[in-house]
C-alpha cells in the first residue's frame, strides 16, 4: 500500500512537472516510470506497463522489450531499473533509456523483474501500440510486419488505432494486412473474417499463404471454405511470380552470354574465324577495370563512381588493340584454314592466361561496384538487383550499337562488302586486309567491354574468360552465325532454359542438359536458329 | 590375308617405328627389373610409368591423327572416349579393392559406402570380372562415338561446328562426372587401386607389363590405322577428306565412311585411358576437360598431321617436354606449350615428319637435277 501511494505521489510531481521543463522533465518523468517497473507485484506492473504504453514514447521500448526477455533488473541499493548482460562476474548495467553503459553489478546486488502470462501479452500489446505509433514510418512498418507474423490478438487494438492515425499509405496497407491477419485468429464475426482473408489475398506472398493455410486449418465452415479458396489463390499467384523470378534470372545470366557472345558474333559469325583467345579478350577487359580502379583508388577517390564509365572506353581501346596485333600477327596468315586458326589462338589463349597470372597473380582480384550498381528494388514480389538490371540494359545498348555500326557507317558497309565478296571488294577499292584488322579489332574490343561488366558479377581472375568461351561458342551456333538477331534469341533462350531447369535438374545437370539440346539442336539445324540463306554447299 | 594386308602397306618408316617402339619399352622394362637401385643403369619404377603413359599418349594421338589426318574431322573431344575407357577400367580396378578399402565393404568401393550407397547402382554390375570391363573399354566410347556421329554425320554437320558440339559433349560429360550423384565418385573420381589381374599395381614388374601392354596396344593401333589407311577404303576416305561434296557425287556415302573411322578412333581411345588409368593410379573428371582434348591435337599437329608416326613421335616429344618443363620452370610450361601451338601452325604446317619429308623430298629432286647438270656438263667427273 505504501508503495503505491509513493507511485502516485510521484505521479502527482511528475504531472505537475511536466508542463514547466518539457524534455529534462519528460525525461525524468520517463525515467520515474521506468524506475518504477521494479516495485510492486504483477498488477502494479501491469499498470505501469500501460502508463508507459500511454506515453507513446518509443524511447521505453527497449525496456519493455528487456522485461519481456527477461532482461530487466532492479538493483536493490537504489531501486533503479537497468537492462542487463551476463558479464564476468555477475551483470554489467545498461540504462534503459540512454543506452549507455552503467557499471556492472555483483548476482545478488540486482534482483530481475519477473513477469508472468497476463505480463506477458501486456508487454507485446503496448510493445505493438508503441513501435506501431513510433515518429520513425521504417519503425512502424517493421512493427506491423512483426504483428502480421505474430498474429498476436492483443495488438488488435493497437492496430485500430494506429491505422486510423497512419499517414503513410505504404504503412497503413502494411498495418491493415497485420489487422487481418489478427484477425483470423481473434474471436470475430465471420464476416469479418473472410473480409479479412480478401486483404490476406491482396498480399499474395508466402507469408500470407501460410496465414491462410493455419485460418484454414483452424476454422470451420464458411471461413474455412474461404481460407481455402485464398490459399489456393495465393499459390496460383506465387507459382506466376516464381515462374516471372526465373525469366528474370534467366534473361539476366542471358545478357551476360550474350555480352560474351556478342564479339564473338564479329569474328567468328562475320569473319569466320574461330577465335579461342576471345574469352582471353574478356579478361583483359576485366583487368582493365580492376587497373582502373586501382588508380583511382590511389590517386583519384573522388572519382570512384564513374570508374567503369571510364573502364568502358579504355577496355575496348586495350582489347582491340590486342585484337588487332593477333590479327596481324597470326591469323591474317591462316584464312581459309579454320582448323588451324583455332590451335593457334588456343595457344595464344594459353599465353595471354599465362602472361596475366605472371603479373597479376593467380588470386582472384577485387573490383568493387559504384554506387548505382548496388543494390536492389522489388516489383510485385520480384527482387530486382541494380547490378544485374544495368547489365541487362548494357547488353542490349551494346548489340544495338554494334548493329547501327554495321549497318549505318561506312566501316560496316566495308565490312560486310570484304565477308560477302572479298575480291570484288577488293575491286572497288576497299583495302580488304586493313578493314579484317579492324573487323578483328572491333570484335575484340567488344569482348574487353563485355569484361568491364562482368567484372561487376564475377572472379576477375585468369582463368574468367575460359568459363565462358563455351558457353559463347554455343550461343552462336545455336543463333545461327552471321546474325546479331540470332545471338540475341540464342543468349537469352538458352539463358532463360538454363534457369528454368535449374530447379527440377539442378544447376550442374541444368546445364548438362542444355548442352546436350544444342547438340541434337545442331543436327538438325545445322546453321543454327537464323541461318543465312544461300545455296552453297560448303562453307 | 591379313597378315599380307598388313605387309603390303608397310614401308621402312612403318617398321622402323615398331622396332623403336619395342626396343625402347623392352630396354627401359628390363633395366628397371634386373639391375638394382643404385646401378649405373638402372631404371627408377616410376620412370617405367612415365614411358608407359607416353605410350597411351601416343595411342591416343594417333585416333586423332586418323579421324583428322585422314578424315578431317577435327575432334575436340577425344578426352571424353579416352576417360570413358579409363572410368570402364577404374571401375574394375575399384571392385578388386575388395575389402581391402578403408571402410572395408566386400562389394561398395569406399566413396559409395561415404556416399550412404545402400547397394551397388546396375551400371556398376560386371565390372568385376576383367572380360566384361574390358568390352566396355571399348564399347562404351564406341558406342557413344557411334550415336554422336550417326546423327552429326548424317546432318552434314562439318568443319569447326563439329570441332566445337565435340568440345560440348566433353565439357557435358565432365560437368556430369563431376556430380556426386552420378555414381563415379564426384570429383576424386576413382583411385587407391590395389591389384591388376591379381598382380599388384604398384609393383615393378606390373609397371614394366602395363608397359609392355601399352606399346602392343600402340603397335596394333598403329597397324590397323595404317592398313586401314593404305586400303582402297583408306583412299576414300581421303577423298572425303579433302573434297567431300566430289566425293558424294561421284556414289559414296561420305557419312558411313566417317562414322566407322569416328567409331574405330574413339575405340582406340578408350583403349589408350583403359591402359593410362592403372598406370598414373587415378582417373577423376578434370580428363574430360576440353584443354586436354585441344592437347592431343596439338600433339597430333607438331608431330604432322596424316602421317600416322608423327602422331605419336608429337604427342612423345611434347609430353617429354611438358614433364621437363613443369620439373624445371613450373610457370614457363605454359607459355611454351601456347607457342608451340603458335608456331606449328603458322611456321611447321605439316609438323616435325611431314617436313622431314618435304625437306628430304627437295634434297632428292635437287641430287637428281644436280645429277643431271653434272652429267650434263662434266660427264667425266661423274666417274
Amino acid at each position: 500500500m505504501a508503495r503505491t501511494i509513493h507511485s502516485l505521489v510521484l505521479f502527482l510531481a511528475l504531472a505537475w512537472l511536466i508542463p514547466t521543463g518539457p524534455a529534462r522533465a519528460a525525461d525524468d518523468s520517463l525515467q520515474a516510470r521506468i524506475d518504477a517497473l521494479g516495485t510492486g507485484g504483477f498488477a502494479d506492473t501491469a499498470k505501469q506497463i500501460q502508463a508507459l504504453a500511454a506515453t507513446g514514447d518509443d524511447r521505453v521500448v527497449p525496456a519493455l522489450e528487456a522485461l519481456l526477455a527477461g532482461g530487466l533488473y532492479v538493483r536493490q541499493s537504489d531501486k533503479k531499473v537497468f537492462i542487463t548482460k551476463k558479464a564476468e562476474g555477475g551483470f554489467a548495467l545498461i540504462d534503459p533509456l540512454t543506452g549507455r553503459t552503467a557499471g556492472t553489478a555483483d548476482t545478488f546486488a540486482v534482483k530481475k523483474i519477473r513477469v508472468n502470462n497476463r505480463l506477458r501479452r501486456e508487454l507485446k500489446a503496448a510493445l505493438g501500440g508503441l513501435t506501431l505509433l513510433s515518429k520513425d514510418p521504417a519503425v512502424r512498418l517493421k512493427a506491423a510486419a512483426a504483428v502480421f507474423k505474430s498474429q498476436d490478438p492483443d495488438a488488435l487494438s493497437a492496430l485500430d488505432a494506429a491505422i486510423l492515425k497512419e499517414t503513410d499509405d505504404r504503412v497503413r496497407e502494411a498495418m491493415r494486412q497485420a489487422r487481418a491477419a489478427v484477425q483470423l485468429k481473434s474471436d470475430v464475426p465471420e464476416a469479418d473474417k473472410v473480409a479479412a482473408l480478401k486483404v490476406i489475398e491482396e498480399r499474395g506472398d508466402r507469408d500470407a499463404l501460410s496465414v491462410a493455410l493455419a485460418a484454414a486449418a483452424q476454422t470451420e465452415g464458411a471461413v474455412k471454405a474461404a481460407a481455402e479458396a485464398t490459399a489456393k489463390s495465393i499459390r496460383q499467384t506465387l507459382e506466376l511470380w516464381s515462374a516471372a523470378q526465373n525469366v528474370w534470372y534467366g534473361l539476366s545470366l542471358g545478357s551476360v552470354l550474350l555480352l560474351a557472345a556478342i564479339g564473338l558474333a564479329i569474328t567468328f559469325g562475320v569473319m569466320g574465324v574461330i577465335n579461342m583467345a576471345h574469352g582471353e579478350m574478356v579478361m583483359i577487359g576485366a583487368y582493365v577495370t580492376f587497373m582502373v580502379q586501382e588508380v583511382i583508388r590511389t590517386s583519384l577517390p573522388g572519382l570512384f563512381d564513374y570508374s567503369l564509365l571510364i573502364a568502358v572506353p579504355l577496355a575496348f581501346l586495350v582489347a582491340g588493340a590486342v585484337g588487332m596485333a593477333i590479327e596481324r600477327g597470326i591469323i591474317r596468315f591462316l584464312y581459309g584454314r579454320p582448323l588451324e586458326t583455332l590451335l593457334a589462338t588456343w595457344g595464344l589463349s594459353l599465353v595471354l592466361q599465362q602472361t596475366v597470372r605472371t603479373i597479376f597473380g593467380p588470386t582472384n582480384r577485387e573490383v568493387g561496384a559504384p554506387e548505382f550498381m548496388s543494390g536492389a528494388f522489388e516489383v510485385g514480389h520480384l527482387t530486382v538487383t541494380y547490378n544485374r538490371l544495368w547489365i541487362i540494359v548494357f547488353a542490349l545498348a551494346v548489340l544495338f550499337a554494334l548493329m547501327a555500326v554495321l549497318k549505318k557507317t561506312p566501316l560496316g558497309l566495308q565490312m560486310r562488302a570484304v565477308t560477302q565478296n572479298r575480291r570484288m571488294a577488293g575491286a572497288m577499292g576497299i583495302r580488304t586486309s586493313w578493314v579484317d584488322a579492324v573487323t578483328f579489332g572491333l570484335g575484340s574490343g567488344i569482348a574487353g567491354i563485355a569484361g568491364v561488366a562482368l567484372s561487376q558479377i564475377d572472379n576477375v581472375s585468369p582463368n574468367l574468360g575460359q568459363s565462358y568461351i563455351i558457353d559463347s561458342f554455343m550461343v552462336v551456333v545455336f543463333g545461327g552465325v552471321g546474325n546479331l538477331w540470332g545471338t540475341l534469341v540464342g543468349a537469352m533462350t538458352l539463358g532463360v532454359a538454363n534457369k528454368f531447369l535449374e530447379p527440377y535438374a539442378g544447376a550442374v545437370l541444368g546445364k548438362v542438359l542444355v548442352l546436350v539440346f544444342i547438340i541434337l539442336f545442331i543436327q538438325k539445324r545445322p546453321r543454327g536458329l537464323f541461318a543465312l540463306k544461300g545455296r552453297a554447299i560448303e562453307t | 590375308m591379313t597378315l599380307r594386308l598388313l605387309q603390303g602397306g608397310f614401308d621402312r618408316r612403318a617398321w622402323m617405328f615398331l622396332a623403336v617402339l619395342f626396343t625402347a619399352a623392352l630396354v627401359v622394362s628390363v633395366l628397371s627389373l634386373t639391375t638394382q637401385p643404385g646401378h649405373p643403369l638402372h631404371v627408377p619404377t616410376y620412370v617405367v610409368s612415365l614411358v608407359g603413359k607416353y605410350l597411351c599418349y601416343a595411342l591416343l594421338a594417333l585416333s586423332v591423327d586418323l579421324v583428322w589426318g585422314f578424315c578431317g574431322v577435327l575432334s575436340l573431344g577425344h578426352a571424353a572416349f579416352f576417360s570413358l575407357g579409363g572410368y570402364a577400367m577404374g571401375m574394375y580396378l575399384m571392385r578388386q579393392i575388395g575389402t581391402r578399402g578403408v571402410y572395408g565393404d566386400p562389394v561398395l568401393p569406399d566413396f559409395m559406402v561415404f556416399l550412404n550407397y545402400k547397394e551397388l547402382p546396375w551400371f556398376w554390375y560386371g565390372f568385376d570380372q576383367f572380360w566384361f570391363a574390358a568390352l566396355m573399354v571399348v564399347a562404351v566410347p564406341g558406342v557413344l562415338a557411334f550415336v554422336f556421329g550417326w546423327f552429326a554425320f548424317r546432318s552434314r554437320v562439318t568443319g569447326v561446328y563439329l570441332s566445337i558440339i565435340t568440345q560440348a559433349l566433353t565439357f557435358a560429360l565432365m560437368l556430369a562426372f563431376f556430380r556426386n550423384d552420378m555414381g563415379f565418385g564426384g570429383n576424386n573420381g576413382l583411385t587407391d587401386f590395389k591389384d591388376i589381374l591379381g598382380f599388384d599395381v604398384q609393383a615393378g614388374s606390373t609397371r614394366a607389363g602395363l608397359l609392355m601392354a601399352s606399346a602392343v596396344a600402340l603397335a596394333f593401333g598403329f597397324m590397323i590405322c595404317k592398313a586401314l589407311v593404305n586400303s582402297k577404303f583408306g583412299k576414300v576416305l581421303i577423298a572425303v577428306r579433302d573434297a567431300e561434296s566430289r566425293t558424294r557425287f561421284l556414289g559414296y556415302r561420305p557419312e558411313n565412311y566417317k562414322l566407322l573411322v569416328w567409331t574405330l578412333s574413339a575405340c582406340m581411345a578408350g583403349v589408350a585411358g583403359a591402359l593410362y588409368v592403372p598406370q598414373v593410379g587415378i582417373i577423376n573428371p578434370s580428363e574430360f576437360t576440353p584443354a586436354n582434348s585441344i592437347e592431343v591435337v596439338i600433339w597430333v599437329a607438331v608431330g604432322g598431321r596424316g602421317t600416322l608416326v608423327g602422331a605419336a613421335v608429337g604427342a612423345v616429344l611434347v609430353n617429354l617436354g611438358k614433364t621437363v618443363f613443369t620439373g624445371v620452370l613450373p610457370e614457363f610450361w605454359l607459355f611454351a606449350l601456347g607457342g608451340l601451338f603458335i608456331a606449328v601452325t603458322l611456321f611447321l604446317p605439316k609438323g616435325i615428319v611431314g617436313t622431314w619429308d618435304d625437306l628430304m623430298a627437295r634434297r632428292r629432286a635437287a641430287r637428281d637435277a644436280g645429277d643431271g647438270e653434272l652429267r650434263g656438263t662434266a660427264p667425266q667427273e661423274a666417274d
